[in-house]
Formats: C-alpha cells, sequence, structure tokens
C-alpha cells in the first residue's frame, strides 16, 4: 500500500478556497439594494428559466451565484427547512437567520469533510415588518457568515462592485433608483446590460403574505427608464 | 436543514418531506367512533368567467352548535379554493397540509400545479384519511378554481376514499346539501354572470339552514355570514360581510313578500 504523500492542513484548506473562489469568480454577480419599500434583488442572467434569486418564504428570498445545480440545491433545501418550520410552528417563528446559520452549517461542513467544496455563494434576505428590521446574510462557501447593511454584492468581480454600490447608496431609494443602482454597479463605467440580461425580483413591504414578487418585462423596462 | 442526496430526494411533495423526516400523522389505529365537531354545508357553482364557492359558518358536535364563525371555504391558492364538510379538526390540518403543498411545489419547481394536479393531490390526502374516516372523521371536500390553460372555472366533489369527480355546473357537500343543490338545481344557468351566480349561493345556504339544522343561516346579530368567493381570471376574492348583508338582506325580504 502506498503512503499519501503529507499536505499541510493549511495548504489543503488553500487549496481548496482558490478552487471554489475560481469557480465562482467565473460566473456573473448579482447584487442586493435595499430600497424603501423592502429589498430589490438583481443578477446579470441570460436564462429566462434558470434562476438565480428565488422565494423561499413569505418574506425570505434567495439569490445564489457560482454552480448552478449546487446553489439550486441550497435553495430547495431553504425552501424545505422554511415550510417544515411554518408547518411545525407558525409562519411568523420563520426567519432568515436561522436559514443561514443552517446553511453556513452544510456549506462549512461540505468544504472541510467533502473532496470538492461548494462553489457557491449565497445571499439570504429577509424584509422586515419596518424598514429598519431588514436583513442580508451573504454566505460564502466556506460557511462564513457576513451580516450586510443596506446592500451586498456576490460573485466575480464583487468588491468593484461593492464599492461602487456604496458610493452611490443612499437611505429612501424608491425601486426604480434601486434597480438603477444595482445595475449600474453590475455593469460598471465601461459596459451596459441590456434588459433581457437581467433577472430582478423584490421582497416588498406591503405585497400581501408573500413579498417576494419578480418584476415582469414591462415592469423591469419601467424601472430602469425611471 | 433538510439536505438528500441525488436520487434519494423527496421532489417537490410536501408530504412525502414530511414522511421522510418523520413527521407524518401516527397511523389511526382502534375501534370505534370519536365524537368531533363537524362542518356542514358548502355548495361550489360555475359562471361564465369563473367558479363561486360558499360555506356557512356553523360547526355542530351531536345536536350543539360548537363553532358559530368557522371558515370551511378557504383560498388554496391564488387560482383556486377548497371547502370543506366533515369532521372539522381533521378537514382544517388537511387544507392547512393542502395550501402549504400547493406553495412547497411552486417554490420547489418555479411553476404552478395545474389546476387538475391540484385536484389530484387533494384527493390523495382524503384517501390518505380513510383511516381515520373509518372511526367517523370523515372529511368531505369541494374543490373549485380557474383553469389557465383552458380558461374555465372547474369544479370537484370528492368522496371519502379520496374518489374525484368533477362537475360541470355544480355540486354541494354536507349535511344540509340536499337542500342546498335543489336551490341551485332550479335557479342554474350556464351563462350566469358573477352577481347571480353569487346570489343564487347564498339563497341555495338560506334554504339550506332554513331546513337543515347543522347548517347555519346569516347571523345579522353577531355579523356572521356564509363565507363566498369567486375564482376568476383574476384570482381569488372573498366577497366582504358588507356586500353579504345587502343581499341576505334582499333575500330576506323576498321571503317575507311570499
Amino acid at each position: 500500500m502506498s503512503m499519501p504523500f503529507y499536505v499541510a492542513p493549511e495548504q489543503v484548506m488553500k487549496d481548496r478556497a482558490d478552487y471554489a473562489r475560481k469557480g465562482i469568480a467565473r460566473g456573473r454577480a448579482l447584487v442586493a439594494v435595499r430600497y424603501v419599500d423592502g429589498i430589490a434583488l438583481v443578477a446579470e442572467n441570460a436564462s429566462e428559466t434558470l434562476r438565480k434569486i428565488s422565494e423561499i418564504y413569505d418574506r425570505i428570498a434567495f439569490a445564489g451565484v457560482g454552480k448552478y445545480n449546487e446553489f439550486d440545491q441550497l435553495r430547495v433545501a431553504g425552501v424545505r427547512a422554511a415550510d417544515l418550520k411554518g408547518f411545525q410552528y407558525s409562519r411568523d417563528d420563520v426567519d432568515a437567520r436561522s436559514l443561514a446559520n443552517q446553511y453556513a452549517q452544510i456549506l462549512g461542513q461540505i468544504f472541510t469533510h467533502e473532496m470538492k467544496p461548494m462553489e457557491v455563494e449565497i445571499l439570504v434576505v429577509e424584509v422586515g415588518l419596518t424598514p429598519g428590521s431588514d436583513q442580508l446574510f451573504h454566505i460564502l462557501y466556506d460557511g462564513t457568515v457576513f451580516d450586510q447593511q443596506d446592500h451586498a454584492s456576490l460573485g466575480g468581480d464583487s468588491e468593484a462592485i461593492n464599492a461602487r454600490l456604496a458610493e452611490s447608496f443612499a437611505d429612501g431609494l424608491d425601486l426604480g433608483a434601486a434597480v438603477r443602482l444595482g445595475v449600474s454597479a453590475l455593469a460598471g463605467p465601461d459596459r451596459t446590460i441590456d434588459a433581457s440580461e437581467l433577472e430582478v425580483a423584490v421582497l416588498e413591504r406591503g405585497n400581501g403574505r408573500r413579498c417576494f414578487h419578480r418584476l415582469t418585462e414591462s415592469e423591469l423596462t419601467a424601472a430602469l427608464s425611471g | 436543514m433538510p439536505f438528500f442526496v441525488p436520487g434519494d430526494d423527496p421532489g417537490s411533495s410536501f408530504p412525502e418531506l414530511l414522511r421522510r423526516i418523520g413527521l407524518s400523522d401516527p397511523a389511526t389505529a382502534g375501534h370505534g367512533t370519536i365524537d368531533v365537531p363537524h362542518a356542514t354545508t358548502c355548495v361550489a357553482l360555475t359562471f361564465s368567467d369563473g367558479v363561486v364557492l360558499a360555506g356557512d359558518r356553523r360547526a355542530t358536535s351531536g345536536n350543539l352548535i360548537s363553532h358559530r364563525s368557522m371558515e370551511k371555504v378557504v383560498e388554496a391558492d391564488r387560482y383556486s379554493g377548497v371547502a370543506i364538510a366533515g369532521a372539522a379538526g381533521p378537514a382544517m390540518e388537511m387544507i392547512r397540509l393542502f395550501q402549504l403543498q400547493l406553495e412547497h411545489y411552486e417554490k420547489v419547481e418555479g411553476t404552478t400545479i395545474s389546476l387538475e394536479g391540484k385536484a389530484n393531490q387533494l384527493s390523495m390526502m382524503v384517501r390518505g384519511n380513510l383511516p381515520a374516516a373509518m372511526q367517523g372523521m370523515v372529511v368531505v371536500p369541494l374543490f373549485a378554481g380557474y383553469d389557465l390553460r383552458r380558461e374555465i372555472g372547474r369544479l370537484w366533489a370528492y368522496d371519502v376514499t379520496g374518489g374525484r369527480y368533477e362537475e360541470r355546473d355544480f355540486v354541494a357537500t354536507g349535511s344540509g346539501s340536499l337542500h342546498a343543490s335543489t336551490v341551485i338545481k332550479v335557479g342554474y344557468r350556464p351563462d350566469m354572470d358573477r352577481d347571480a351566480a353569487v346570489n343564487l349561493a347564498a339563497k341555495a345556504l338560506w334554504e339550506a339552514a332554513d331546513a337543515d339544522s347543522a347548517t347555519g343561516g346569516p347571523d345579522a346579530l353577531r355579523g356572521i355570514y356564509p363565507v363566498i368567493a369567486t375564482v376568476t381570471a383574476d384570482g381569488w376574492q372573498r366577497l366582504g360581510d358588507d356586500d353579504l348583508a345587502t343581499r341576505y338582506a334582499t333575500i330576506a325580504s323576498e321571503v317575507q313578500a311570499r
């Protein structure tokens, strides 16, 4: 029997992180921006059917970048966890923080124990009853959780995008302004993104029980034209 | 968080997920019947743009009224509704699970179930209740909704074994169903508009309450009126109590003038 070569744990973790980061950086980015009535999620996504943004529960949405099959598996797990909790307890007891923690557990577990880490970055957002209680949790491939304020960006080039968001974000944006901010942050100074390349959804306070709403083509055009 | 490996995945079914994590109802065993509150009369009928669902508000335990304001007609999702007659406890639980299953499927799959698919789902839930039904906890729902693909209102009746029967014009269930369905049968016209169909449903429940002690009539004193809702291309719309108060006042004055 041959002995495997010794590899330092630091090296193993670094290799895995590099691998995951590379996979994520290949994909296109996604941003979330708080606006006066809720949270807008804007993704660059040419597909009409393979979604990056979706509904988890009444006030909670999920967004993922990276490998589609992997974040979709996480999305479905989130829907299941939320529906089960709402069924066993009450709809009011389902919250983004607990989901984010569960996601972090799974991603952390896979990162350290599996051959291959998940090449995903996900965002779990919850629209609060009041603007002050909106929540954005950004979770990395290794299970690291960030509690973000006002806006978040994930995927390739997210640092530059985040800088652009931070520069132009202001409290009290309306929906159109939030979507335009998201799109311009994604595009950067040298590029424009066509409406057909965008996937936009909102979690909107006062949208009834289920706050999640995917913007239709006409709604998106209206939001973009301001 | 339930996390399944591919090939071992419960898919988009919520009841199956409950079973998989060991949360489904314990099998009912034993003999004899249990006396629980019962919900009574519900009707559904189609009209030119969709369907009307209506149900009284009374639940009875033997000859006692156990609840005066029960809601047996509920929204299943945006384009369909359920009306329930039978043992109130299992019925309400079945509705809750049914609503959740429709929403769960929609979120997992990213599309809604077809109307016939929803009717089929409910059928399986009624069948699952068969052991409890043998002990007297019978649940007999009606299901109605707007078929977005065919652009018509459709309705289904069920039997206790989960048998699913699509009806063309109208259907009634519960203890007052005989009286209610007679009223609808006499007054039914296929080209009725929403207003006429709602009035006919209101009238049917009035007559059922008049002849069946387990069916509650409009209670102007407490402001409790039957639940009446329509499902059309615009989705589920429940009529307000003010609207129903006016309609029942009209019916009362018509009866007085006989």
